[in-house]
């Protein structure tokens, strides 16, 4: 094994993937279809039901859109694990922690807010007099 | 050897010889995926605007009245057959395939077309029914996140024809495989984006 030979693969772009076989190809994204059909299918079908008990239906919906997300990420966009992969993924998990910092901290800093800006009507009406 | 072995799985010994620069491809694309994960750091603030705004319907039509979640469906698998479809384009260009990929090109854009037309029409009903973006600060979050999904999705249908046309009078030349490789990137990344909308506004919302 040569050095050059080793380099070969040492990195490739966002999207690219490393099979070259077409037949192969086309199979990994059918496979992606088919997990993120199913996925749609069950938000969907989840969402309308009296089947489950109600109070999970919003968490269960969450999971499936972010496992949906991955099957996107992982089939269609070929972000791997890999080590060629290696700074596509850490950019990624920054993008992540802004998302996550972004949706969080507005959720939680604006509930806290309303919650200590809520006063109840008698107390206001006590205020008045 | 057995040296070149051990660098090329441990990485601890640290002898690999400097690679050299990563080929423009591979600059390109890694480029072209962080301005997209920076577009969804700017999608994710919308959505923190939209879960925030989400009950402040000033006594407007809430969004279980409004949602058609049947529609919804269909714009889905649109998207996502549009998705597939790219995908197919991505293979034709690779092996360079000239009919292939402009017919995967046609049917990403048909597809593409057909969920525009359907939010399109989404959007001009809620307007006539009073349900304009002015009506509470839930619509205006609703407008402005769907709506801005929806100019990304038009953005990329005007870069595919040009796509189209570029690969039909300059051939599968690097660069223009290097311009494929991002649009399909950008593609992709829009059905992700979609996931979340048609999740948290519509199914979520509906439920609100």
């Amino acid at each position: 094994m040569s050095n050059h030979e080793l380099h070969l693969h040492h990195e490739v772009a966002p999207g690219d993937e490393e099979e070259i076989n077409v037949s192969s190809r086309v199979l990994g994204y059918v496979i992606g279809l088919g997990l993120a059909l199913l996925l749609t299918a069950t938000s969907f079908f989840i969402a309308g039901t009296n089947l489950v008990w109600e109070p999970s239906i919003p968490v269960a919906i969450i999971v499936l859109a972010i496992a949906q997300m991955g099957v996107h990420l992982v089939f269609f966009l070929h972000i791997t694990t890999g080590p060629d992969n290696t700074n596509n993924v850490l950019a990624l998990a920054f993008g992540l922690l802004i998302v996550f910092l972004v949706l969080g901290g507005s959720l939680w800093i604006m509930s806290n807010l309303n919650q200590n800006n809520m006063v109840p009507m008698d107390q206001i009406m006590q205020m008045q007099r | 050897m057995s040296m070149v072995a051990v660098t090329a799985h441990g990485h601890s010994l640290g002898i690999v010889e400097h690679p050299g620069p990563a080929s423009k491809r591979i600059i390109t694309g890694y480029g072209f995926w962080i301005f997209l994960l920076s577009d969804i750091i700017m999608f994710s603030c919308f959505f923190a605007a939209f879960a925030v705004l989400m009950g402040q319907t000033a006594g407007g039509p809430t969004g279980a009245q409004l949602f058609e979640l049947r529609n919804v469906a269909i714009e889905t698998i649109a998207l996502l057959l549009s998705s597939f479809a790219c995908g197919m384009a991505s293979i034709a260009a690779d092996v360079r395939n000239q009919f292939w990929f402009q017919v995967a090109m046609v049917v990403t854009a048909v597809l593409g077309l057909a969920f525009l037309t359907i939010e399109f029409r989404e959007f001009a009903s809620l307007i006539a029914r009073g349900a304009g973006p002015t009506r509470s600060a839930f619509l205006s979050a609703f407008f402005t996140l769907v709506g801005c999904h929806g100019l990304h999705v038009s953005a990329g249908i005007l870069w595919l024809f040009t796509m189209m046309a570029q690969v039909y009078a300059k051939g599968f030349r690097a660069d223009i495989q290097r311009r494929m490789l991002c649009f399909a990137l950008f593609w992709h990344a829009l059905d992700i984006i979609w996931v979340a909308v048609f999740s948290v506004v519509y199914l979520l919302g509906s439920m609100a």
